[in-house]
């Protein structure tokens, strides 16, 4: 690294501020990103990662602050403006043609060209050859990116970034779906690009890897910077420590008066489609609320999916107070009073152009007919009944859901299930995007229903909420059981060390 | 967030459009708001109405039926053949339903379980339905017995009223579409099958056997194509397997889409479409009057277009309304 260049910093950021409806994404955020460098961001889910990264390549400009390149103050309003300047996004979800070529994609928008108009095809896999030669990818220029693996693709995109003049190559979560030896092939590339003079930041989860890879840490939590950590401070310890360190007010967790009764819901040997190679077993007992916490994309979601029949799974059981579910049926799930609110309520959970009242009928429809008519007063009773118990505020139950508010809807998705009387109640991230005083709302619904009797299993990504409401916490690991956490051991920190893999505990 | 406007209102603007345009076309043509013309205005309506219902609710679920045509030819033609094979009017009139139904499950069956696009089950059907067809037929044009011309008075031409014809096919459509809106609005499996078609996955997660439903829409919209291929027969009286109903599914969907429909799926009335079947039967009569019958499909593409993009427009209009509300 010379001097000049530790000096002035490739990428500075200060003060940046990001605001989505409901939810302060970043706060006052401040980084710098130098050349021969190689940073890693960390945080919780929904810490503001990936919407620094997004804020710096003019995916989602800032809404307050100032980004300086090479010293000098820019504007980055766009993808373009973000390229341009020598920036290079790797999303998540990689942004490759399938069915065009290597080259192809290497070369996309900016083609050699001769006669004006014409592909050069010649030069371009010439360039590409030795792009890929860089990345250490021997596939042939030619080959269609579909064949490819993820971790392929993978280093497809950094020749992209290469073939743009990339000085800083950002990357979201790369290693989220790379095996291990992809994961380390990858990193020997990011090493090259290092050696040669260029920034690398990434976001990653997996604490091993970025102890082993990064030059420095930046942790984040709820939107505003934790703390940065040099190659020589860094330790799981304290990268957990930056991340949660978030204490909670003992008066405001439940208190612990429930003594759980029979087993009511009862997994074993489970393997979903996401983690093929994992078996998950545990139960739930009736008015009990189990936590599930875990990383994005630790299988939550998809256990909770085949549990409620939305899926299959792929072998093992679940059995409701003793009585098998036949998988895949969500209809046959519902009737043994097992009901799942999804995560996603604008493609799962509502159906935005219909009323509130209809919404709150539909999972429950079939036990309100007669002669396969819909017996609308009671409908609208019921309707009635759980705008009550949920507080949901609305002029009239015949407006359309997506009228309402992010709070309000989501209590309707809580109200569609609840409605029910469910004896087990799946609940999938039950408060993302609510604001404070629905979320109180809300937990008082999830409280009340427990102490009724009905077991609650509730994935979420709040240590928070997970902390507040939970009797006790499973955590999950890259589509395993990383570990049981009991009442009176839960911490953030215990939970996140088993989130991460880093059983420190 | 777009279509939030309620159907209701929709369908009085339609119904105001409606009005709109035949004023303009008597006004065009005073021979058009003559009994006669009227009254072939409200029989084509009826005809194509028939099919237009059918087709809606593929639509509503996201799918859609090209096949309608042929399937119209098919029955049209095997009607009159099964007649002379001596089957009562009874008789034959159960066979085209039944395969009218194992037509709409097939189509539904390949479309759910096998995953296939709808436009591609259905664009084989309308190739396959049409070589069946002219094969059945042999090639020859099949006539209605002319002892069966009570049923086309019964079914189709009906009885004047007070001097006003009032086609008996035009009143068969409305019957079906009141049992259709009933269906839709009031019974458990009606408003599954509208939640499937608004947003599929979220049903799924309700519980609602989602395929089946769309298997069902497959099997309503052959079933009413069947019986618009005997009604058409009726009301025309002979039918040649090799054109007969030729592109009859393409003024059924244009009359689904004046109506309201939206071919993303999720957004149909009933009322639309009776409307918008009626829109597409005026603008046929008044094409003929005043331009001649080959400016037909010319004028109902451009009528079309200018309906979508008012469409477009007022639904945006309404939005930046409530945005500013």
């Amino acid at each position: 690294m010379t001097a000049a260049a530790a000096d002035i910093p490739l990428l500075e950021a200060r003060g940046l501020s990001k605001r989505f409806p409901g939810v302060q994404a970043l706060a006052e955020v401040s980084a710098a990103f130098h050349a021969g460098e190689v940073v890693a961001v960390l945080g919780e889910n929904g810490a503001g990662k990936s919407t620094l990264m997004k804020a710096l390549a003019g995916v989602h400009p800032p809404d307050a602050g100032e980004i300086r390149w090479e010293g000098n103050p820019v504007r980055i309003p766009g993808v373009a403006q973000a390229e341009a300047l020598g920036i290079a996004f790797i999303h998540q979800e990689l942004n490759l043609c399938e069915n065009l070529t290597v080259a192809e994609n290497v070369f996309l928008g900016r083609e050699p060209r001769f006669a004006g108009c014409l592909v050069d095809r010649r030069t371009m896999k010439q360039r590409t050859l030795t792009l890929l030669d860089r990345v250490g990818l021997t596939v042939s220029p030619d080959t269609e990116v579909e064949r490819l693996s993820i971790g392929q693709r993978q280093l497809v995109e950094i020749a992209r970034a290469l073939a743009r003049d990339a000085k800083l190559v950002i990357m979201d979560e790369p290693t989220s779906s790379l095996t291990a030896r992809e994961s380390a092939r990858l990193f020997e590339v990011v090493h090259d690009l290092k050696s040669r003079g260029l920034g690398v930041v990434f976001i990653s989860h997996r604490l091993a890897e970025v102890m082993a890879v990064a030059d420095r840490v930046m942790v984040l939590k709820d939107g505003r910077n934790s703390g940065s950590l040099t190659k020589y401070e860094m330790s799981p310890e304290r990268m957990v420590q930056l991340m949660v360190g978030r204490e909670l007010d003992p008066s405001r967790r439940r208190p612990m008066e429930v003594i759980p009764g029979p087993v009511r819901l009862e997994v074993a040997q489970l393997r979903t489609r996401a983690w093929p190679d994992e078996a998950v077993s545990f139960s739930v007992r009736a008015g009990e609320i189990v936590g599930m916490a875990g990383l994005v994309g630790a299988g939550r979601t998809e256990l909770a999916r085949v549990v409620a029949g939305v899926d299959r799974g792929l072998s093992g059981s679940v059995k409701v107070d003793g009585i098998p579910l036949r998988p895949g049926r969500v209809a046959g799930a519902l009737q043994a009073g097992v009901a799942l609110a999804p995560e996603d309520r604008k493609e799962q959970g509502l159906f935005l152009e219909m009323s509130i009242r209809e919404n709150i009928a539909l999972p429950g429809l079939g036990g309100q007919q007669r002669f396969g008519f819909v017996r609308q007063a009671q409908v609208t009773a019921q309707a009635e009944q759980m705008r009550g118990l949920l507080g949901i505020r609305t002029t009239h139950l015949e407006k359309p859901a997506g009228l309402l508010s992010g709070g309000n809807q989501q209590k309707v998705v809580l109200a569609k299930w609840l409605a029910l009387n469910p004896k087990l109640f799946l609940l999938d991230e039950p408060t993302r995007g609510v604001d404070v005083g629905a979320k109180a709302e809300i937990y008082q619904v999830i409280e009340s229903l427990a102490a009724s009797g009905a077991a609650v299993l509730m994935i979420s990504s709040d240590l928070e909420e997970i902390l507040r409401l939970s009797d006790r916490v499973l955590v999950m690991h890259e589509g395993r059981l990383a570990g049981e956490v009991a009442r009176e051991d839960l911490s953030e920190e215990a939970v996140m060390h088993l989130a991460t893999g880093t059983n420190a505990v | 967030m777009k279509n939030l406007l309620t159907n209701h209102s929709k369908t009085l603007l339609i119904l105001a459009l409606l009005i709109v345009l035949t004023l303009v076309c008597g006004w065009l043509e005073p021979r058009f708001l003559s009994r006669d013309s009227l009254g072939a205005v409200l029989k084509y309506a009826g005809l194509f109405g028939v099919i237009a219902l059918g087709v809606s609710f593929v639509i509503l679920t996201g799918g859609i039926d090209l096949s309608i045509g042929s399937w119209v030819g098919l029955c049209a033609v095997l009607f009159p053949v099964l007649l002379k094979e001596g089957m009562n009017v009874g008789e034959a009139a159960l066979v085209i339903a039944g395969l009218s139904v194992l037509a709409g499950l097939l189509h539904g069956l390949l479309v759910t379980k096998l995953n296939l696009q709808a436009f591609l089950v259905t664009l084989c059907g309308l190739f396959i339905y049409r070589g069946l067809a002219r094969v059945a037929g042999g090639g020859r044009e099949q006539i209605l017995p002319s002892d069966q011309d009570w049923l086309r008075d019964a079914l189709v031409l009906g009885r004047p009223l007070a001097g006003w014809p009032v086609p008996a096919v035009f009143l068969l459509m409305l019957g079906l579409a009141v049992v259709a809106a009933i269906f839709l609005n009031l019974t458990v499996t009606g408003r599954r099958l509208l939640a499937t078609g608004r947003n599929e996955q979220a049903a799924r997660f309700c519980g609602i056997g989602t395929s089946r439903l769309r298997i069902l829409a497959f099997v309503i919209c052959s079933l009413l194509a069947g019986l618009a291929g005997v009604l058409f027969l009726l009301d025309s009286r002979s039918a040649l397997g090799s054109s007969f109903g030729n592109s009859y599914e393409l003024w059924a969907i244009a009359g689904a889409v004046l109506g309201g429909c939206s071919l993303r799926g999720g957004q149909c009335a009933v009322a639309g479409v009776v409307l918008g079947s009626i829109m597409v039967a005026e603008v046929r009569q008044a094409v003929f009057f005043v331009a001649g019958d080959e400016w037909k499909e010319f004028v109902i593409g451009v009528f079309i277009l200018a309906g979508v993009i008012a469409d477009e427009a007022f639904t945006r209009w309404m939005a930046a309304r409530r945005v500013r509300a």
